[in-house]
């Protein structure tokens, strides 16, 4: 037993030793490719207004997105729901970033907020449809990915639980995109009423059955330790400043109060750093992925299982499906078309088949209609003779009445003749009588 | 020897009470004894005590509650202090009032909080305002019906809601449309206080900002809260209302629970960088609140409910249908004060 598992590492071994073939540096190569090609992310934040949504923006990527210059949309009142996006490059080590910030002010604002996620679920698909359209042209060199990789959800650190507007809306997006609630304006809490409101939150998370997105497990042990990490603290905490303060000889960006100063990047007062590296330097590629895997390919199966039933794009709805039928990887267009001139040919038959049926029905008919005329012609015909014979009885019925007649006046006229004749003899005998 | 008003009445007094022997000077002759007055009053209001409704108005998770907690000192308010709050947030806006006696001094204060749960927690907000605009008025009519019948009662129980704390939530950037849209309806029917909630997330600058916003708001959409510029006095009234008035809204934060901090035992909030003193001016304003809401015009609410808003109701239902028995003299307007 030993000895054959010794033989394969030696096996495995000795490969190594031949020599470097060099393909160790594949990753090279892709990480290379990407960074000259850069990256795209795109981030949606949601919420009513004055929870800190624009600073934490401001705070994450380290930019003022929204200056004096550019006010943000909270310095601007709204009375509807609007989606604005505001793009931004930013550079890091050789590598750029194409981000964009979705935002969506007036956001639970109004009094009346029916409905008020309406405007958001349009935007999300429009941005799925666009990647759609772009993915089927022909031409299909550039395809710029505007689809949203994640939406922050803030939360109000009212220390209750969540409001019906915030499970209404995280009903209806956790199908269409990755949602990750936060906590916002942490500072608000002390830890314990931080925990009690996480815990409460996370409960009813599952009891409306949300899914908030997930990280992924790894095969790398420590690396499921930070995620189960981030996990106990789900939904984080945060809080956002860009304001720099000096606290102790150090400089950190916080927020100054008269009784102490709330630092935003340090771990015990909030979970901002984890949100900013769970975010940013471990899972946005992961997010992105469960995007375009998951999230897109549900749209897309719905938007072409409407499409397919009218015959257009046929071929492409036997393509990638969603990740949980069985899938055929994509048909080679031979295939393709031999398969399409299978379809086409039994349709033709069909077609024949029916046409076929169709005539024959049609030729029965027909000759049903013919039989009918020519029993009603039948029928006619014996009514008729049978009219005819009545009137011929009724004749016959009249004449013999009328012979009974004449021979009633024939017989009456012999006896009036007689009677005639007899009277006539007697009278005769009486003349001749009278002489006796 | 000049015909001022004392000697007149030494004059006076030495009149009406003949066996009045007094040893000292004028000062005493001079003593009626009609400020006394205010010593009889004080008694027989500790024997009967006094009550005082106060209504608060906010979205669930403001801190209403613990704010009532901290004003009293005990815990009056509907949930007792606790971190389970496992309610459900209601479906319709409730109307549930608590009644406590609290006593201090030999005085007795009859005190019910009437909690409005559910009031802006809806997706759709519309006409949340209306429960509680019926209970206020509800409780006017109930007044009113014990103050027009034949054979009243010695002391009418007084039900009417003398104060309403609207709590503002602490954006930081403006008012919020129900805010502006509750506050216009129920100015006219109520004393409205508006406080700004859970003022702890705010840095000072941000707070002073936000209240600059806040007052210009309420200015523009004409909502008069208490104290009302149209009920001042006099010139002292005036420019001691206007002080509260330019402090307004107070940011407040309540807390029940008690930390150490320089070695006294404070109200605060321990978060991981400090603690929120409650009763420290430079932290939040709640002792401006406490000291403007019970030690200077508790009594002033209570009038202000019953000779405006009271009157105003009263004045209105009599004109409807006239079918309560008018009692003449019903123009006593705000005019006349």
């Amino acid at each position: 037993m030993e000895t054959g598992g010794f033989i394969v590492k030696s096996l495995v071994q000795q490969k190594n030793l031949e020599g470097y073939v060099g393909f160790a540096s594949l990753p090279n190569q892709v990480y290379r490719k990407s960074v000259k090609r850069g990256f795209e992310f795109t981030l949606m934040v949601v919420g009513e207004s004055g929870l800190g949504k624009s600073t934490l923006i401001n705070s994450l990527f380290l930019t003022d997105l929204y200056s004096a210059e550019y006010p943000g949309p909270s310095h601007r009142i709204k009375k509807t729901v609007q989606v604005e996006q505001s793009k931004v490059l930013v550079k890091e080590g050789g590598v750029q970033l194409l981000l964009t910030i979705v935002d969506t002010p007036g956001f639970g604002d109004a009094v009346d907020n029916s409905n008020c996620w309406q405007p958001i679920i349009d935007h999300i698909d429009s941005k799925f449809e666009d990647y759609l359209n772009s993915e089927s042209r022909v031409n299909r060199r550039q395809m710029p990915d505007s689809r949203i990789h994640c939406c922050l959800y803030f939360i109000a650190p009212s220390g209750h639980g969540l409001k019906p507007l915030d499970i209404e809306f995280m009903k209806r997006l956790h199908e269409k995109v990755n949602v990750i609630p936060l906590i916002a304006k942490a500072d608000t809490l002390t830890p314990e009423e931080c925990q009690q409101f996480k815990k409460q939150i996370m409960r009813e998370v599952q009891e409306h059955k949300i899914k908030i997105y997930e990280f992924p497990e790894t095969d790398d042990e420590e690396e499921n330790r930070l995620v189960k990490k981030i996990k106990d603290k789900l939904p984080l905490a945060v809080v956002g400043s860009n304001t720099i303060i000096e606290v102790n000889g150090k400089r950190v960006r916080g927020r100054q109060y008269p009784w102490g100063v709330a630092e935003v990047e340090n771990s015990d007062h909030c979970d901002f750093t984890i949100l900013r590296d769970m975010l940013i330097r471990t899972h946005m590629q992961d997010l992105k992925d469960v995007t375009n895997n998951v999230h897109y390919e549900n749209y897309r199966s719905r938007k072409l299982a409407a499409v397919t039933y009218n015959g257009v794009d046929n071929n492409r709805a036997k393509g990638q499906l969603s990740t949980k039928l069985d899938t055929v990887e994509g048909m080679s267009p031979l295939a393709q078309m031999e398969e399409e001139r299978r379809e086409h040919v039994a349709k033709m038959k069909k077609m024949e088949m029916e046409m076929e049926q169709v005539f024959e029905m049609k030729v029965k008919e027909k000759v049903q209609k013919l039989k009918d005329s020519e029993a009603e012609l039948q029928r006619r015909h014996e009514q008729m003779k049978k009219n005819l014979e009545a009137q011929h009885k009724e004749l016959e019925e009249k004449r013999r009445v009328f012979e009974e007649e004449r021979s009633n006046w024939e017989a009456q006229q012999r006896l009036e003749q007689q009677k005639l004749e007899a009277s006539r003899t007697l009278e005769k005998n009486k003349k001749k009588g009278k002489i006796f | 020897m000049a015909n001022t008003p004392r000697s007149r009445v030494n004059l006076l007094s030495k009149a009406i009470s003949g066996t009045h022997s007094s040893t000292g000077g004028s000062t005493l002759l001079g003593y009626i004894g009609i400020d006394t007055i205010i010593e009889q009053m004080r008694k027989k209001t500790m024997k009967t005590g006094f009550d005082f409704n106060i209504m608060v108005v906010g979205h669930s998770g403001l801190g209403k509650s613990t704010l009532v907690n901290t004003l009293f000192k005990s815990q009056v308010s509907r949930r007792s202090a606790g971190w389970a709050r496992d309610e459900k947030i209601p479906k319709t806006v409730e109307i549930k009032s608590v009644s406590h006696v609290i006593e201090e001094g030999g005085v007795k204060m009859k005190l019910t909080l009437v909690d409005t749960p559910g009031f802006g927690d809806q997706i759709n907000n519309d006409n949340c305002w209306e429960p509680i605009s019926k209970f206020i008025n509800e409780q006017y009519e109930k007044f009113l019906k014990e103050e027009v019948n034949i054979t009243r009662k010695k002391r009418i129980p007084d039900t009417r809601v003398h104060c309403c704390l609207y709590f503002i939530s602490p954006t930081g950037h403006s008012l919020r449309q129900l805010d502006i849209e509750f506050m216009k309806r129920l100015s006219h029917s109520v004393n409205i206080i508006p406080i700004i909630a859970k003022a702890d997330t705010m840095t000072t600058e941000e707070r002073q900002e936000f209240k600059q916003r806040v007052r210009k708001e309420l200015e523009m959409s004409g909502i008069e809260f208490y104290p009302q510029k149209e009920f001042d006095d006099d010139m002292e009234d005036k420019s001691d209302n206007d002080k509260i008035r330019e402090a307004m809204p107070f940011a407040v934060v309540g807390s029940d629970k008690e930390y150490q901090v320089n070695g006294k035992r404070v109200l605060g909030r321990k978060t991981a960088w400090g603690v929120v003193e409650v009763e420290n001016p430079n932290h939040c304003e709640f002792a401006q609140l406490r000291d403007f809401l019970i030690r200077s015009h508790l009594q002033d609410l209570k009038e202000v409910t019953h000779n405006i808003h009271y009157e105003t109701y009263r004045a209105k239902r009599l004109n409807e249908n006239g079918g309560l028995h008018p009692i003449s003299s019903s123009d006593t307007q705000e005019s006349n004060l």
